[in-house]
């Protein structure tokens, strides 16, 4: 089975974050980068699917140079070789753009799997893998927890709402979108970190791809939200706000 | 090109109630601009939903209806709606930011060459054109978006962002269209939707609830949680990553995907409140929440909010809760 696993790099979780001086997006001079974490799991199911069925996994990424260093992890955990799509202007493209370059770069492997997360952390659009699947005519599902390969298709089982889930069975080629959690992350042995270096990275630029629309929807502007609540936030040691706490429980919630 | 078409949801016979507020941020935009205001549901056997959906204040309803589209599929319904879509040739499509509507609408934005504004929490008229807001960083910072493209704009809105209380009630024709569909055409095969294991903690009926989240950072942290919901007369509820992780069951879990629950108090302990968890509690009638980083999401909805380390903090707190109730 041959399988690409998409993948996105985004700031650290938990980075502090601060609004560029023109207000149009964050800060990046002293973020730290990861890979986006439901693409984590994507590419976890796809190794753990080569385990069981044999073949390929190919993690590819569309990013600046920095996004090297998330492909070498990909590899360090499994993935037997890479695609990098070196660009700079992603933050000019829309989702579209940059599916059409995802599926550009990656349409003469002739995959019979494309996974990736469900959403990405920064954006948190949850479409990149939706779009890419209808540009390459292959069915798809999304917010995936579990894949059981067959012949010449899959079962998988697709999170609803409310604690509601589904099975539902599909043709290859398709793409999955793979919710976060639904295995445990392997960590890189030394040995991967050593393999990765001789791994084959296909580089593309931007620049030899088709060219992009225009964008259909564009970031104007990046701000702090407003406050919906007044929150009072009490002060002091950790002591002195247990016992102010306590008090506004008693008597303002009164549920002590 | 011209109209705003909002797109509904259902399940056994029923409108999602998301589908109102769609409605809701529909009618906004069709007053905002001055254009007919018209919704759809797909399906079969609709005729008590667009019985429902004729009681609203809309220029026109339209039910698709095809013995193929009985079960939802990402194919059956872009096709159906893309047809549709095609021979109203609407200005704006508006859905509600469902699951369902995050597997098929952005493939049908794509048929149109659009991309699917998705998830916003608000929309305001700018210049003959509107400005969505959308979050961004798990909300810790908002956008605004404009659409620039040539075709129709699709936008998904979030559960809770428009009130459906705002609706005017009114009268209007609900026509049927007959969408082109053939078995072939549909690639996936759903199966019958599922719970698992039956619930053995209703959430939903507790008055207190201690919730715990990433900031608790290893399993073996969570006694002290237990200890103060113990004090507190409280039920342990967690955040989707604490039960991923398998440290609390599943049927624990507080969110889009979990319970929703709307105690007298929700103390929210180092969750920092990505959305998908927001949805289950903002509901909640207090809401006290302990976090290290005061720019965390979690309180923007917190009514009472520590700044701080949970591990100095919690257990502060659990003693003057004992103290407090003379234990």
């Amino acid at each position: 089975m041959k399988i690409i696993v998409a993948i996105k790099q985004v700031p650290v979780r938990d980075s502090s974050l601060h609004i560029d001086a023109g207000g149009h997006w964050i800060d990046e001079d002293d973020l730290s980068y990861e890979i986006n974490e439901p693409d984590a799991y994507a590419l976890e199911e796809a190794l753990q699917l080569k385990e069981k069925h044999g073949g390929e996994v190919i993690a590819v990424l569309a990013g600046p140079e920095r996004g090297s260093q998330t492909i070498r992890e990909a590899l360090a955990k499994g993935a037997d070789r890479a695609i990098h799509i070196e660009c700079d202007d992603l933050a000019s493209l829309d989702t579209l753009g940059i599916a059409n370059r995802l599926a550009a770069a990656i349409k003469d492997e002739k995959a019979d799997l494309i996974l990736t997360g469900l959403q990405s952390d920064d954006l948190g659009l949850g479409q990149t893998g939706v779009v890419l699947a209808e540009l390459l005519g292959i069915p798809h599902a999304t917010i995936i927890m579990q894949v059981e390969a067959g012949q010449g298709s899959i079962k998988v089982k697709r999170e609803l709402e409310d604690g509601w889930f589904q099975h539902l069975e599909m043709p290859l080629p398709a793409l999955l979108t793979i919710q976060s959690g639904i295995s445990k992350l392997r960590y890189a042995t030394l040995m991967g970190i050593k393999k990765a270096k001789t791994k084959e990275v296909r580089r593309v630029s931007a620049g030899e791809l088709p060219q992009a629309a225009a964008a259909t929807v564009t970031l104007e502007r990046v701000y702090l939200p407003e406050k919906k609540k007044e929150t009072q936030l009490i002060d002091g040691s950790p002591n002195e706000a247990a016992a102010k706490l306590v008090e506004k429980l008693k008597f303002e919630v009164r549920v002590i | 090109m011209s109209g705003v078409l909002v797109v509904m949801e259902h399940r056994d016979g029923v409108f999602n109630r998301m589908s109102w507020e769609a409605l809701a941020a529909g009618q906004q935009i069709a007053a905002a601009s001055g254009q007919p205001l018209s919704a759809v549901i797909v399906g079969s056997d609709l005729e008590t939903l667009s019985g429902e959906l004729a009681s609203k204040k809309l220029d026109k309803g339209y039910r698709i209806e095809h013995a193929l589209l009985k079960n939802y599929t990402a194919d059956g319904y872009v096709l159906a709606l893309e047809q549709l879509i095609k021979k109203l040739d609407p200005s704006f499509v508006v859905f509600p930011h469902t699951y369902q509507v995050r597997d098929f609408a952005p493939r049908l934005a794509t048929r149109f060459g659009q991309v699917l504004l998705a998830d916003l929490v608000g929309l305001r008229r700018d210049d003959d054109s509107f400005v969505f807001v959308r979050q961004l960083f798990q909300g810790k910072l908002n956008a605004d978006y404009r659409h620039a493209g040539a075709g129709p704009c699709f936008l998904s809105v979030q559960a809770g962002a428009f009130r459906a209380e705002s609706l005017d009630a009114g009268s209007a024709s609900v026509e049927t269209f007959a969408p082109q569909l053939e078995a072939g055409v549909i690639r996936n095969k759903p199966e019958a939707p599922f719970r698992e294991a039956a619930q053995t903690v209703d959430l939903g009926s507790a008055p207190i609830i201690v919730s715990v989240g990433r900031g608790i950072k290893e399993q073996d942290n969570l006694p002290m949680i237990e200890e103060l919901a113990q004090a507190l007369g409280g039920e342990i509820a967690a955040s989707r990553p604490i039960c991923d992780n398998g440290w609390l069951p599943m049927e624990r879990q507080v969110g889009s995907s979990g319970q929703t629950v709307s105690p007298k108090l929700y103390l929210a302990i180092g969750i920092s409140g990505a959305i998908q968890h927001l949805v289950g509690m903002k509901g909640s009638k207090t809401v006290v929440a302990i976090n290290k980083d005061e720019n965390a999401p979690i309180f923007e909805v917190a009514d009472y909010g520590i700044v701080g380390d949970l591990f100095d903090v919690v257990p502060a707190l659990t003693e003057a809760v004992k103290k407090a109730k003379g234990a």
